[in-house]
């Protein structure tokens, strides 16, 4: 084995993760709060009223940031408990299970701001078109991959389990992201994507995207200490 | 002040959007933080 690949797998051992974990955390945590503030700030006062939707557009600075989280975290987890899989790496499992209920909270942000964005703007609050289905069916692939975590006892073989169904889960997420292009929805298309310029005034996407680094950094933080307390029960 | 609060008409969207949002955030640290206390012990 090279120096270098033995550099990576230093970290591996969740012995050693563990102090660089707090560190980790503890920098994303302050950088959360600030990003949050700088993005409220943009948000609420400085943003322009939407000329069709009124200020009931306001609600897309917390809606579109929760939604990509929803999709990268969902991503994250999976390629952790691929890695776990590959590998039998304990630490890759404990990033997996630590990612899981953020992901879940912020799919669940995402259906509840944009079903109260809805009922102003499509005057319904749901409606079971593709993009909204595919996020109701990520909801229940979060907890579907925590059930089947707490269900089983053995840890070996729920982290397996919940590997397997997390991987296998994955393909919702293309799903959710091409939705709006694949069918007819009643949910508008992406106004940011990869492929061209925003499609809005640069300080409602200013604003969009300090929410959207302040629900990163919140993840990290939130996941870096779910992790340490994985690595603390699991030592006993 | 009033009619920042009032946010055009769509204060009960606009605030039960953010309101949850933030409510449900600080629920998720408060419980980290039991975990983390707890595990400590």
């Amino acid at each position: 084995m090279t120096e270098q690949s033995l550099k990576w797998f230093w970290y591996a051992s969740p012995q050693t993760f563990f102090p660089l974990a707090r560190t980790i955390a503890r920098l994303c945590a302050v950088l959360a709060v600030l990003f949050t503030l700088a993005g409220l700030y943009v948000g609420l006062f400085v943003a322009p009223t939407d000329a069709v939707q009124g200020e009931a557009y306001r609600i897309i600075y917390i809606h579109v940031p929760a939604a990509w989280m929803s999709m990268f975290l969902y991503v994250v987890m999976a390629f952790w408990a691929a890695v776990g899989l590959a590998f039998n790496t304990r630490l890759s499992f404990m990033m997996a299970r630590a990612l899981a209920p953020t992901g879940a909270l912020f799919t669940f942000i995402a259906l509840w701001t944009g079903s109260l964005w809805g009922r102003p703007t499509w005057g319904t609050y749901w409606v079971w078109d593709a993009r909204l289905t595919s996020e109701l069916v990520l909801l229940f692939l979060y907890f579907g991959y925590m059930a089947l975590q707490a269900s089983i006892d053995d840890r070996r073989r729920a982290d397996r389990a919940g590997a397997v169904l997390a991987i296998v889960g994955v393909v919702n997420v293309p799903i959710i992201y091409y939705s709006v292009k694949w069918w007819n929805t009643l949910h508008q298309g992406a106004s940011v994507s990869f492929n061209k310029a925003p499609s809005m005034a640069a300080t409602m996407f200013t604003g969009m995207i300090l929410m959207a680094l302040a629900f990163w950094m919140y993840s990290i933080a939130v996941a870096m200490i779910r992790v340490r307390c994985e690595i603390l029960e699991n030592q006993s | 002040m009033s009619e920042f609060f009032a946010m055009g008409g769509y204060a009960f969207f606009v605030w039960g959007a953010y309101g949850v949002t933030f409510a449900l955030l600080a629920v998720e640290v408060f419980l980290l933080m039991k975990r983390k206390r707890e595990t400590k012990t």
